[in-house]
């Protein structure tokens, strides 16, 4: 168990002129280094929640600490530099440069200006783009993706050990949003921050997070737990319904490829003879043949038919197209290509493009009923810090 | 005498005037700009006061401009001082009013993202909110300036300074030889003056306008 980096005592908000409390009672711990998701129904007091952890709203009673200290009385605005805090319109400085908008935290600091301009490319380059081209540009010439990704790096600027996103990926056409998100995780598998995550999408706030805590309307906690968890087993009707149908779906997308067994499936090299590739598919007793390259790389599916038609072309341009994932694409992916392609069985190859062994419906099968078993035999109540 | 020939044995006087128009009209748009973009900033985001300081600055610009000098003889005299706290009066509520439109239009995100980095109340009011109001809030420091030059030429009936003398001179003389020249000379003049200060504020917005937002 990791050390708890924020703990929320018994937070409450009420706002004037409103009858019951946004935020009711809410105690929390969230581990150091994680990526923790606060995902519920609208108005269900999240985002304040989120927002009183850098005191933008402040509570009305209850504590926060951040790395065991009392940040409830501190100076707000200290207590703001030190956390990195991303919305989800990203509201970068349109007056200001990218390397302005970078460096606003690290000024405010009063960082000198060798180390700021430093610490903007460095940023620059570590959301994957070009500091020379970028560092002078405005807001306004730069695309959506481009822009969030700026919002991230000048969250980062100070090197803060907790970020706070709040729906940061929300206002992004699906395939960047997709994109940005992979982005993310990878860089997160690096700076291991810990990031407080707001999203009313349960599809993101499984792909993304470490643990997710859903919440029900006053900010109360239905559950939280990881992300197998809650899909395998919600703790009540809220949370199933909140998941909706399809959990089993959702938890294709919490495994990859190399974390299953793989299937084995016979496989025949581009060149072999017509004839000879007949007999071992005889005797493979199964209805294709997988044709692989001089570099052991998947070609195609051959059947019968093929062969007797080959005709003394090369086998790998007789079969059929093949679906291929890697090992690090999701269960969810792998579906899909295999439903996609002509073959309903997904090739997997490693990072060189050498056959690894193959994933077919009953692999998936297998693994979600593998994961399912796990959860359940695994003791509830792993998640309490340690006291 | 001719138009021509009037200004030909008359430019430096002339001159002499349009300057002192255009320090008078500078120099009570500064005080203005002062004044209200101050007021604007203290007062935008809280509906009440930002609404009596509208209201306040509408009423000076009712007030009919002879009348008020005519008022302000007996308190400040005659001459230039009564002229430039007039003149200050009727350029308020542009200025003001676009402070507050420019302050209250800018991107609440961009605040609130300003905030949660840590940038305390003055900081964000100065570094970020006011650069981005400050295109609506010179738009309005313009329309100030022309009003003020119009103005101005009003006073000289107060004995204040700039073209208004040559009007007026023209005006209680309109029969005599050069009494068209007169007016034809201060009216023209305060165009000209209009033109050259539309053309600075174009300049100016260049050079302090960022880029980011042009």
């Amino acid at each position: 168990m990791t050390a708890t980096k924020i703990r929320l005592d018994a937070l409450t908000k009420r706002f004037p002129g409103q009858a019951r409390p946004a935020v009711q009672e809410l105690s929390l711990d969230i581990p150091e280094g994680e990526i923790v998701i606060f995902v519920g129904p609208s108005g269900c007091g999240k985002t304040t929640t989120m927002k009183m952890i850098n005191r933008l709203i402040e509570p009305t009673s209850g504590r926060i600490f951040l790395d065991d200290e009392d940040v409830t009385r501190v100076d707000a605005d200290r207590l703001r530099r030190r956390i990195g805090y991303v919305i989800q319109q990203i509201g970068l400085f349109p007056h200001q440069t990218i390397a302005q908008n970078i460096a606003t935290v690290p000024k405010l600091l009063g960082w000198d200006r060798k180390r700021i301009a430093e610490r903007v490319d460095e940023l620059i380059t570590t959301v994957g783009m070009d500091p020379a081209a970028y560092r002078d540009r405005y807001p306004k010439q730069l695309s959506g993706g481009q822009r969030q990704r700026i919002g991230v790096a000048r969250a980062m600027s100070a090197d803060p050990d907790v970020m706070l996103m709040d729906e940061p990926f929300g206002a992004i056409d699906p395939i960047t949003r997709d994109r940005l998100q992979n982005e993310f995780l990878r860089l997160q598998a690096e700076i291991r921050k810990t990031i407080v995550f707001v999203t009313h999408d349960i599809d993101e706030a499984i792909k993304m997070g470490d643990r997710i805590a859903i919440l029900r309307e006053g900010s109360e906690i239905a559950q939280y737990d990881t992300p197998e968890r809650i899909l395998v087993d919600p703790a009540d009707e809220f949370v199933a319904d909140f998941i909706g149908r399809g959990a089993s779906l959702k938890r294709l997308s919490l495994s990859r490829v190399r974390d299953i067994p793989l299937g084995d499936w016979p496989t025949v090299a581009d060149g072999t003879d017509p004839e000879q590739a007949h007999r071992m598919l005889a005797a493979s007793g199964r209805s294709s043949l997988l044709v692989l390259d001089a570099q052991r790389r998947p070609r195609s599916w051959v059947t019968a038919e093929h062969l007797r038609r080959a005709d003394g072309r090369p086998l790998a341009e007789v079969g059929l197209p093949l679906a291929t994932v890697g090992p690090a694409a999701t269960l969810s992916d792998t579906l899909n290509e295999m439903l996609t392609a002509r073959y309903s069985t997904a090739v997997v190859v490693d990072d060189a493009g050498g056959y690894g062994g193959v994933v077919d419906i009953d692999t998936i099968n297998g693994a979600i009923r593998g994961m399912r078993t796990a959860e359940h035999e695994r003791p509830r109540g792993d998640l309490e810090p340690p006291s | 005498m001719d138009f021509f020939r009037y200004l030909g044995s008359r430019w430096d006087n002339i001159l002499e005037l349009a300057v002192e128009h255009a320090v008078v009209t500078a120099l009570a748009v500064a005080l203005a700009t002062l004044i209200g973009v101050g007021l604007g900033m203290a007062t935008y985001d809280r509906p009440r006061w930002r609404q009596a300081v509208v209201t306040v600055a509408s009423v000076f610009l009712t007030i009919p401009s002879l009348a008020l000098f005519g008022l302000f003889i007996s308190v400040l005299g005659l001459g230039t001082t009564p002229v430039v706290v007039a003149l200050v009066m009727y350029s308020l509520l542009p200025i003001v009013a676009n402070t507050i439109v420019g302050l209250r239009e800018v991107d609440p995100a961009v605040v609130e993202s300003a905030q949660g980095m840590g940038m305390g109340r003055v900081q964000r009011l100065l570094r970020i909110e006011l650069p981005l109001a400050w295109p609506v809030i010179l738009t309005g420091i313009r329309v100030s300036t022309l009003v003020a030059l119009g103005i101005v030429a009003l006073g000289a009936y107060i004995l204040g300074p700039g073209l208004g003398n040559d009007i007026f001179a023209g005006l209680s003389r309109i029969s005599s030889p050069n009494a068209l020249n007169l007016v034809l000379g201060g009216v023209l003049g305060v165009v000209l003056l209009a033109v050259l200060f539309d053309l600075f504020y174009v300049l100016l917005n260049r050079v302090t306008t960022s880029r980011g937002i042009r």
